[in-house]
């Protein structure tokens, strides 16, 4: 079966795209999916980072399209998961030097190899975003619950209507249950409800997974850890299982409604 | 003008330039082409570049070339429009666009109604969300919501039968009796004709609302009841 092409991203920068790409990157390959990453953050590059791969960049995506290398050539694998493997972004350069068009052809000759792309868009909604669409067979949209995350995310799925791409699907990303417990945090419900698009994942705040951004070891790895935990449950809702939410509170009303509107397709 | 240039012609687009190539035989076509580029390197220097090729048919290896060429001068081809379908099909299995700009009916949209003024009502089926914004000449239904960051301009009345959170602004052009009403109102800003009103407190039980001006010439929301 040719790979599903799924985008994520989120209008407003620093709301945990690239995290939450290493993230269900590496709980996806985990549970034995073939996944190639894409940095679609032309000139900021970081998934790298992330994923601890850093120091192997030979080639990136720009001298695959520019005809540098060979694709294979630019794919670096992962150390732990033999399964998952990143095209880095290149970090000289800036987004016009990628087109939709490239995008579109890159994708097309990965499509074989892999069950799953993921491609990390770039904050914002001009040049790379619409790189990052291009090829896109599904789009995940992350947002904080704060009202100009929850703004931006609005605008970006307004685009993606328009663009025929479909309303996508929803990560609420650093959640914190006492917070919105005390009404000093948007509550899932108020972000769905703004929204209304299908819910794939909460993931609450959880001090691991800066931990794990900054040691190049995503914290999907890490077993005891919630905000791993609500990745890999994702990453098992990509794959088509139908897995429960977390309950991160002990309100079961409020859960209970949750996972009603998730489980609305 | 030479006549090379006569078999094609160029125009500006919004984000791009678009080719248009007569029937002449490809390899003059592609070779007038290729001349203009050469000749206004700065002009075409970063370009995205649609080609329209009327009926000609184009194969992959034709068309690869063409792009690879293009590609050498700096130039990104992104669309090739063809009435021709082995063409439309050649490009699709390039990855490339076969139609341009899709219009983006989201975005910044105005319908003109000519002389039928406010008695006509434009009725729009869906959520309105963040950055669409809808200018229309009579009145403006909606049944979905308008979220923060969505604007209606309407020379009539403004009705949302669903939640109101963006900006509304009835009575445009100046009908100081237009309203706006809500089945839920808590907008970011609301204007009717030339008299505006920041955010209204969102309501702990939400209850359908007019708004109009009233006698001392502010905007005023009451419930909005049949009669």
């Amino acid at each position: 079966m040719p790979a599903q092409v799924i985008t994520i991203t989120s209008g407003k920068g620093g709301v945990g795209k690239t995290t939450a790409v290493a993230n269900i990157a590496v709980a996806l390959a985990s549970e034995g999916s073939r996944v190639v990453c894409i940095d679609g953050d032309i000139g900021l590059r970081n998934l790298d980072v992330i994923l601890g791969l850093e120091n192997r960049i030979v080639y990136d995506i720009v001298d695959v399209i520019e005809g540098r290398c060979r694709l294979k050539q630019a794919m670096i694998r992962d150390k732990k998961l033999p399964e998952l493997y990143l095209i880095p972004a290149a970090q000289t350069r800036d987004k016009n030097a990628v087109s939709p068009s490239d995008m579109n052809r890159l994708i097309k000759d990965l499509r074989n190899d892999f069950d799953f792309v993921l491609i990390d868009s770039p904050a914002g909604i001009e040049r790379g975003f619409k790189n990052a669409i291009a090829a896109a067979d599904r789009v995940l949209i992350v947002t904080n619950p704060e009202v100009s995350a929850v703004r931006d995310a609005d605008r970006v799925i307004g685009i993606l209507e328009s663009e025929e791409k479909g309303p996508g699907s929803l990560i609420i990303n650093r959640l914190n249950p006492t917070l919105v417990k005390n009404h000093d945090m948007l509550s899932a419900d108020d972000v769905l409800d703004l929204l209304a698009i299908e819910l794939i994942g909460i993931v609450p705040e959880d001090e691991n997974v800066i931990i794990g951004s900054n040691r190049g070891a995503p914290v999907a790895f890490d077993t005891k850890s919630r905000a791993g935990q609500a990745f890999r449950n994702i990453a098992k809702r990509l794959r088509g299982e139908t897995v429960p939410f977390l309950n991160l509170d002990s309100n079961d009303g409020f859960w209970q409604r949750l996972q009603r509107l998730a489980g609305r397709k | 003008m030479n006549e090379t240039n006569s078999l094609i012609q160029i125009k500006g687009l919004r984000d791009g330039l678009l080719v248009s190539l007569d029937d002449a035989p490809w390899e003059e076509q592609r070779a007038a082409l290729l001349t203009q580029v050469d000749g206004q390197p700065a002009f075409f220097q970063g370009a995205r570049l649609a080609l329209d090729v009327s009926s000609q048919v184009l194969h992959v290896n034709e068309m690869v070339a063409l792009r690879d060429q293009l590609s050498e001068r700096g130039i990104s081809l992104w669309a090739v429009i063809s009435e021709s379908p082995t063409t439309e099909k050649t490009a699709q299995l390039l990855g490339l666009a076969t139609r341009i700009s899709k219009p983006r009916p989201e975005e910044g949209r105005k319908f003109a109604v000519e002389d039928l003024g406010e008695e006509t009502a434009l009725f729009l089926h869906r959520t309105l969300r963040s950055g669409t914004r809808i200018e229309f000449s009579g009145h403006v239904v909606v049944l979905g919501d308008v979220n923060p960051g969505a604007e209606i301009v309407s020379d009539a009345n403004v009705m949302v039968w669903g939640r109101l959170r963006g900006m509304v602004h009835a009575g445009a052009k100046g009908n100081r009796k237009a309203v706006i009403c809500a089945l839920e109102l808590s907008p970011m800003q609301l204007r009717i004709a030339d008299e505006v009103s920041a955010a209204l407190r969102p309501q702990e039980n939400p209850r359908p609302e007019i708004v109009r001006i009233n006698k001392d010439g502010k905007l005023q929301a009451e419930l909005w009841s049949p009669g």
